[in-house]
């Protein structure tokens, strides 16, 4: 096998002579781990930004007659005595959208762990270009300053929501926010979709050519297989997003009508003639929709092996799991137009994606399953990252059962674009993928750190998040059946929604607590860093690759050989015959550990 | 209330520093164990706590069904919209069917197998009759509702001019505001464009078309009851929604091609306005609004109107600062009342005519 082969002679590399300076190991670094932790941090940066916006606008939506003078300590202009302008607050829904989507779940979620994590997991010494690697973090870096930038231009940000639909998106007259704002958005997420592509590439190459001796595909942790497959979603999905913004910038810029047609706007006819709108939804779900298994495919990664190592048993039905990523990662390319059932397009292809929107349900629910399955008689360590676990099943659950409902073409007619989509995709996508990155953070924090993050934190932080996500997502779903559309800046207009204010205070109420709960995250991280209690080298006993490697960073991660491995990762509480554990008193075996004399190999 | 909701945001923030402190304290103090993984006590208070959250779960959701239920759409004004509610019920029972059993069995788990240190985990890897029934379990029950959502589907969605005796109107919309064209006597729209827009014309109806002559613009939509309506919809500018969620109907409504989307409106707005959930709902509100006016008032502004329900349409699709409040009326009424109310209505060459004549 030649990737063996390979990791054999990259083994005789010396990494270790390299001198290195401040600015080589820290900013301009090479090494994955560091590069993880840019993307980590980067990504918090940019979930604070992304976080705030939501708070203001869920202020404006509780109490739409009050004058908070944040919003102009905030907004400026746009804030004007303390009145919240209809314009900022699509922008803010925009760019919260946009960045917590794209920045924090897809660059902080899974540049994160898939840098950390995939040479680490597999026995490599790096990725398969370390440079590369660097390039792809600062172009994420470019992008995150340019979507920021934005929000500091004259006629506001991007406000044609997150989907920037065309015609909203590619006409300044229509709104303000789609001038120069819609230019920034435009070019950061192309340099962003830059970035993506080069990270995603650099995470398959790895995966297939740098595993160690013995790390065969079925011998890969879960997270592993999680973050080669949504790399592969990347790779095949982005390239159509960046097609459809190159698109849009054409018409924006230089007069082409791909998107436009029969436009009659502020007492002008435009020249345009032909496009349709409708050929811009389809190109952007084509990402969209894999987006969310970008998104959440990484989180279910690193839950699957968190659940495990708590559990002290293996995951369950290995074969399984790994059959459901694939699954859903075929499937989630063919389910696009489920987002356009009534965009005007065609009945029959709403009939088409609503079969395969709900055979994704299937792989779906097996995972969920498997997850319940693996807790079933184990001997759970309710440490943080597990609790994240768990939490993480159970909105993923909630969330995904409601998609039965979304999914269903008939069904959509009248829940479509209503606040019952947001509690869904928040709940399924959102919640899901942060409780995912909130577990990897405290799972991995040892490795990345060398300390360990406080418990007791990590306890308060989950609880007050755990409830204060249902607080905030349960109660929308029915005012969402209630009518309700997304996206509106008050709900005074119509009388009818009066008995809804309510429950618009209560949830603003909830997602503020949640906020708050999330600086104690804040803290906890940060103190961590500096004050936390120094790590050992394997602190939750767990049988993967990256526990063998030493607690003080070293580029080329292991000092000497690169080890090899003799078993799958999840050798928990495996016993002999006599029911004795296979390692005399330890409930766990690392991959790096032979097989015993008489212990059988499982065919998983 | 700002300086009451500061002082709650500081408030809260003040205990969770207290609360962190605190927290610190005592982790320090009472065992040597700082090792920060979890130990016995911890699994087991944390294994209770998960069992306390799967109460606070079912109890949210009892709370929410209970104390929202009039927040669900009254019964269907439209005929498909009866076979939409119930096909929404199936799958509504189904999913919290399955909420409850997945969400009790996770947290149970949880609690029940809480780590002990004398514990021993099972070695359980695989067994493939079980994730085969729960493969299969999934399929046939997706299966059925896929079929069942696809039969629905396609009786909304085909749309047959031929068949009985149709009314076609088309909807108009715009930043922000929308227009409802019928099609006349002819009961066929005139050819349009946004090129022809100019003066009163500001649908952009071909006035060389004659089947353009009778057609007749309005800013309210009126609707016969029990007679099938198609509507064609047509966007001056950029994608808007027409969501009508008494009728169960929503089609977005696009720049440069012709949308469409059908329906049979089978209780007028009298019987709406008197059906007793409307009643209780109508009730609600206006006392809400009467507190609300009560505050307005004393700050020396206008009070609210009283409410009166009337069907609506709403934008629902972003389209700009005025989103929010692109509303048109609804009103469904007898056959006679509809014709009466027509009547009084220019038609396309009155208004154009009108309009040359100044």
């Amino acid at each position: 096998m030649s990737a063996i082969a390979h990791a054999e002679d990259h083994a005789h590399d010396d990494h270790g002579h390299h001198k290195e300076t401040f600015i080589t190991k820290y900013i301009f670094s090479q090494d994955h781990k560091m590069i993880s932790k840019q993307y980590l941090i980067t990504g918090l940066i940019m979930g604070i930004i992304g976080i705030a916006m939501s708070i203001l606008f869920r202020m404006q939506l509780a109490w739409p007659d009050h004058k908070f003078t944040i919003y102009e300590v905030l907004l400026g202009k746009f804030g004007e005595d303390g009145v919240m302008d209809p314009g900022i607050y699509l922008a803010l829904v925009t760019i919260h959208g946009t960045i917590m989507v794209f920045f924090v779940l897809t660059a902080g979620l899974s540049g994160t762990f898939s840098n950390l994590l995939i040479p680490l997991q597999i026995g490599a010494r790096d990725m398969a270009s370390g440079f590369l690697n660097m390039i792809s973090y600062w172009l994420f870096f470019l992008s995150s300053i340019i979507m920021v930038f934005s929000l500091f231009v004259e006629a506001g940000p991007a406000s044609a929501g997150w989907t920037i639909y065309p015609p909203l998106s590619a006409l300044p007259q229509a709104i303000g926010g789609s001038g120069a704002g819609m230019t920034l958005w435009l070019v950061s997420m192309a340099i962003f979709i830059a970035s993506s592509l080069l990270g995603s590439l650099n995470y398959v190459v790895t995966v297939i050519n740098l595993r160690t001796k013995g790390m065969s595909m079925t011998r890969m942790p879960l997270t592993i297989w999680a973050f080669f497959v949504t790399a592969i979603i990347g790779v095949v999905s982005f390239p159509v997003l960046l097609s459809a913004a190159l698109l849009l910038i054409m018409d924006r810029s230089f007069g082409t009508s791909f998107y436009l047609s029969d436009i009659y706007i502020q007492g002008e006819v435009l020249h345009n003639q032909g496009g349709s709108p409708v050929l811009f939804e389809h190109l952007f779900w084509f990402l969209g929709h894999p987006e969310v298994y970008i998104v959440l495919l990484p989180a279910l990664g690193i839950t699957s092996e968190i659940i495990a190592t708590n559990s002290r048993k293996p995951i369950f039905g290995y074969r399984a799991m790994v059959a459901s990523i694939l699954a859903i990662a075929f499937l989630s390319t063919i389910v696009w137009g489920h987002h356009m059932f009534i965009s005007g397009m065609n009945p029959f292809l709403g009939s088409v994606f609503t079969f395969t929107t709900l055979l994704i349900a299937i792989p779906s629910a097996v995972k969920a399953f498997n997850y319940i399955t693996t807790l079933w008689k184990g001997n759970l360590q309710l440490n943080p990252a597990m609790l994240f676990s768990i939490g993480l099943v159970s909105t993923f659950i909630t969330g995904g059962l409601t998609g039965i409902i979304l999914g269903d073409s008939t069904l959509d007619i009248n829940v479509h674009d209503t606040y019952f989509v947001v509690a869904h995709f928040h709940l399924v996508m959102g919640i899901s993928a942060l409780y995912g990155l909130f577990a990897g953070v405290y799972h991995w924090f040892p490795k990345m750190y060398g300390k360990m993050m406080n418990k007791n934190l990590g306890y308060i932080h989950f609880w007050v998040t755990a409830i204060g996500a249902y607080g905030v997502f349960f109660p929308m779903h029915f005012v969402g059946m209630a009518g309700l559309p997304r996206r509106y800046y008050t709900n005074s207009n119509f009388p009818y929604f009066d008995d809804l204010a309510d429950t618009n205070i209560l949830i603003t109420v909830f997602a503020l607590i949640t906020a708050a709960a999330q600086l104690v995250f804040l803290y906890n991280f940060i103190s961590s860093i500096f004050y936390g209690k120094k790590a050992v080298q394997n602190p939750w006993k767990s049988n993967t690759l990256e526990w063998t490697t030493p607690v003080e960073h070293m580029h080329g991660n292991w000092p000497g050989e690169i080890p090899s491995v003799h078993r799958w990762p999840y050798d928990y509480s495996k016993t002999n015959e006599n029911g004795e554990y296979v390692i005399a008193g330890q409930d766990y075996v690392s991959q790096i550990v032979p097989l015993q004399e008489g212990e059988e190999e499982l065919h998983h | 209330m700002t300086v009451f909701l500061t002082l709650v945001v500081i408030a809260l923030f003040g205990i969770t520093l207290w609360q962190m402190s605190k927290i610190l304290k005592l982790s320090q103090l009472k065992n040597a164990d700082n090792s920060q993984v979890a130990n016995d006590k911890d699994n087991d208070l944390q294994g209770k706590l998960m069992l306390g959250f799967v109460i606070f779960l079912y109890v949210l959701t009892v709370y929410c069904f209970v104390q929202y239920r009039s927040f669900f759409l009254p019964e269907s004004a439209s005929e498909h919209g009866v076979d939409y509610d119930q096909l929404m019920f199936i799958s509504m029972v189904l999913i919290m069917f399955v909420q409850i059993i997945t969400q009790g069995l996770l947290h149970y788990f949880a609690y029940k197998y809480r780590g002990k240190k004398e514990n021993k985990a099972l070695f359980f890897a695989d067994n493939d009759k079980l994730e085969f029934i729960w493969t299969i379990i999934p399929v046939i029950v997706l299966a059925g509702l896929i079929i069942y959502g696809l039969f629905t589907w396609t009786d909304i969605m085909n749309i047959d001019e031929e068949e009985g005796d149709p009314l076609i109107v088309e909807l108009y919309a715009y930043q922000f505001d929308w227009r409802a064209r019928y099609a006349g006597e002819d009961n066929e729209l005139g050819k349009a464009n946004v090129r022809f827009i100019e003066g009163v014309n500001t649908l952009g109806i071909d006035a060389s078309d004659t089947y353009g002559n009778d057609d007749k613009i309005t800013t309210e939509l009126h609707l016969p009851v029990n007679r099938k309506v198609i509507f064609k919809m047509r966007s001056q500018d950029v994608l808007h929604s027409a969501y009508m969620p008494f009728f169960r109907a929503q089609m977005n409504v696009v720049p440069g091609m012709i949308t469409e989307f059908a329906y049979t409106p089978t209780l007028t707005s009298e019987e709406m306005k008197n059906d007793p959930y409307m009643i209780d709902k109508v009730a609600t509100i206006n006392k809400i609004r009467r507190e609300k006016s009560k505050k307005l008032v004393a700050a020396g502004e206008e009070p609210l109107d009283v409410y009166e329900f009337e069907y609506y349409l709403l934008c629902n699709k972003i389209c700009g600062v005025s989103h929010y409040n692109m509303q048109m009326k609804i009103v469904v009424e007898s056959e006679e009342d509809y014709e009466a109310w027509l009547k009084t209505q220019p038609t396309f060459k009155e208004q154009l005519s009108a309009q040359a004549s100044n």
